[in-house]
């Protein structure tokens, strides 16, 4: 601190920065953009590690990688395809449960249906949901989830067998439960942040359209759920990039078989399922073929999240007049 | 200046962490240690653990770690040289030996074995007779409800349910799949075709994948209709049933101590050495098919991988570690569901423990 003359008339709370706040100032600034240097470039070393490694089973298997549907080590025989689709599958499905339960509960919490303190206490639990450990969930899946839901499949099948979706029976892990537990997993994702989107809606504009004579209802579900609409499809798109890069939970429940198949009670496979259960003893050859395949989720991953920046930006113009 | 003396403060809180922490660590740093770290198959894990933790107390000064990463997993460490000691239930093959740096070199040493059992899920829990050409069809995918004539004449008193079979297979490559398709491919031309022998083979589509043991032993639990293979201690911790399966001779035979020393004692050693190390046994022998009345189908020896040459100090230590585990340790086997070797094994082994440390 360099001696101020005027300290006797300068309240501790006004006055010229001093040199030390400059340079705290500048220290900050620059540990800030080294953080978020460091975060890019781990990013691109991560994906240049991925790509180097994977790079031999590129040049031998090709696009033909993305398009098999057969993965035998001792053959040497690898494909992604049924992989790809359990991937996209169990999280579409997840998205669309999780995603209905979200925004509800957000509306529940945020549209005056509760006290405000009790709607806090309500959102903390929620959000605790994030908290539950991965395995816990695949073991509660196992162990309470599937015997819950046996007897309701084994009726869509009797019943509606030949609807594609209920085409097979369910014998324990498949489709159906690793997509119900995949929602609850990402309902604190998409709840919370749905919550927040509803909160940054000014309260002027609810008030403007009960001035304009619209019901409750009405209220909700043409003004305040398209103005905060954006932030909304920005939970929908985090929770989804949750869903597709979930690994144990997975493991446990979806059955790990490499079949493609629409029905709901099929066992099934995912991209994050086949690395965590083929990693730790797999041989040279297999490993640069796992690396292809986490290429392959990294691109699915970006793919969705650019996708979802762009309906988003097409969103914010329609609903919220924003350019 | 709010700001800038906040900033002080937390520096001068940083710096008296810093150096507490320092103090805190240092007695730990300063102690003589020898630390010994190992990594490999998750099947002996339980035995391993319970081997270091015993031999580190008795030993002060020493620490042994030895963590559950999967046989391939700790081979890849053993020939990148980032553990003292390796573990693995499909031994090494002779392309992973020459990857081995010559300078190390390697000695494979059999510490324990096990058996690979069929757990199934049927109502009442009843006895369960699998002949052998049952066995195969139902993991080749052919046979596939539990009311087919070959069971039920196996097992006249049982009362079958309506189900599918459904079988529950492993979804992580593992020893413990190694083991069990290596009994199945030397029984059925067939069965090595179609599926193959291997850590993870071709499994028909329509089984059900589940991680590691615990994962397979819980999805048996919860499914009706189910049947699964997973490692004998396991079972017998979670009081599974367990089949009782045909072997060689035609006799239906129970998992059990007896049963798998039986059928380790049939094991035949190669006579020659290690390819690329004149003069190092090698101990890598596999009981796919026993052919004793007593001995069990599915019994299987799991190795330790050691370098030849190192440091002469750690070497003492990690040859006095496995004498602990062929002596003492081999006491702590059948409690935990492990079998112990055979005398003429465990001699063998011991004349091999000779070349950790190139003191022969």
């Amino acid at each position: 601190m360099a001696s101020n003359p005027f300290a006797h008339v300068v309240s501790k709370f006004s006055g010229p920065p001093s040199a030390s706040d400059y340079a705290v100032d500048k220290a900050l600034r620059i540990i800030v953009q080294g953080a978020a240097a460091v975060i890019l470039l781990l990013v691109a070393y991560i994906v240049f590690e991925l790509g180097r490694q994977a790079f031999p089973a590129m040049l031998s298997f090709g696009p033909g990688f993305l398009v098999g549907t057969e993965w035998n080590v001792q053959q040497g025989v690898f494909g992604i395809l049924p992989e790809i689709w359990g991937t996209l599958y169990s999280s579409l499905l997840a998205l669309f449960i999780g995603g209905i339960f979200g925004v509800a509960i957000a509306i529940f919490l945020t549209q005056d249906f509760l006290d405000h303190r009790l709607s806090n206490v309500f959102r903390t639990i929620v959000e605790m949901l994030a908290a539950i450990p991965s395995v816990v969930y695949g073991l509660w899946g196992i162990y309470v989830l599937i015997p819950l839901i046996r007897p309701g499949a084994e009726w869509l099948h009797d019943t509606f067998g030949w609807f594609p979706l209920f085409g097979t029976d369910l014998s324990g892990p498949g489709m159906a439960p690793a997509a119900l537990v995949l929602a609850v997993m990402i309902l604190p994702t998409v709840a919370a942040i749905s919550v927040d989107a509803f909160r940054r809606v000014p309260y002027k504009v609810k008030e403007a359209a009960y001035g304009m004579g619209t019901t409750r209802w009405e209220a909700i579900l043409k003004v305040m759920l398209p103005t905060a609409s954006s932030g909304i499809l920005a939970a929908l798109v985090l929770g989804f990039g949750r869903a597709l890069g979930e690994t144990m939970a997975l493991a446990m429940l979806i059955g790990n078989s490499n079949q493609i198949s629409l029905s709901l009670f099929a066992p099934a496979n995912t991209l994050a399922s086949l690395l965590a259960s083929s990693f730790p003893e797999a041989g040279p050859v297999e490993v640069q073929a796992l690396m292809f395949a986490a290429l392959a989720l990294l691109a699915i991953t970006l793919i969705v999240n650019v996708l979802g920046l762009w309906v988003m930006k097409a969103a914010t113009r329609k609903f919220e007049g924003k350019a | 200046m709010a700001l800038a003396s906040f900033t002080r403060r937390t520096l001068a809180a940083c710096g008296l962490s810093v150096t507490l922490s320092a103090l805190a660590f240092a007695p730990l740093a300063s102690a003589q240690q020898t630390q010994l770290n190992g990594s490999g198959a998750s099947f002996p894990f339980p035995l391993y653990a319970k081997w270091a933790k015993d031999f580190s107390k008795q030993n002060k000064g020493i620490q042994v770690q030895y963590q559950a990463v999967g046989s391939g997993a700790g081979i890849r460490a053993f020939i990148a040289e980032t553990v003292d000691f390796a573990a693995s239930d499909a031994a090494m093959n002779d392309e992973e030996i020459a990857k081995v740096p010559t300078e190390k070199g390697v000695v494979l040493l059999p510490m324990t074995a096990g058996e690979v059992v069929l757990s199934y899920n049927l109502p009442g829990n009843p006895e369960l007779k699998l002949p052998r050409d049952v066995l195969i069809d139902i993991f080749s995918g052919k046979l596939t409800t539990w009311q087919d004539e070959r069971i039920q004449q196996a097992n006249p008193e049982v009362k079958f349910p309506d189900d599918d079979i459904t079988v529950v297979r492993r979804s992580d490559s593992s020893g413990t799949t190694y083991v069990f398709t290596g009994h199945l491919a030397a029984v059925s031309d067939d069965f090595a075709k179609d599926v193959g022998h291997g850590k993870s083979v071709n499994w028909p589509k329509s089984f059900v994948g589940a991680p590691k043991n615990d994962g397979v032993a819980a999805m048996i639990k919860q499914t009706p209709g189910a049947i699964g293979y997973i490692e004998y201690g396991y079972a017998e911790a979670t009081g599974q049933p367990m089949a009782i399966l045909q072997n060689k001779a035609g006799k239906f035979v129970k998992p059990g101590e007896a049963s798998g020393q039986a059928a380790l004692a049939s094991a035949e050693f190669p006579s020659g050495d290690l390819p690329g190390y004149a003069g190092t046994p090698d101990l890598r022998v596999w009981v796919s098919d026993p052919a004793g009345e007593e001995a069990y189908p599915i019994a299987t020896f799991t190795w330790m991988l050691m370098y030849q040459q190192q440091d002469e100090e750690k070497a003492k230590v990690l040859r006095d570690f496995i004498e602990y585990g062929l002596n003492e340790g081999q006491k702590d086997a059948p409690k935990l569901g492990y079998i112990p070797l055979p005398e003429n094994v465990k001699a063998k082994v011991e004349d091999a423990l000779k070349l950790v440390g190139g003191s022969k």
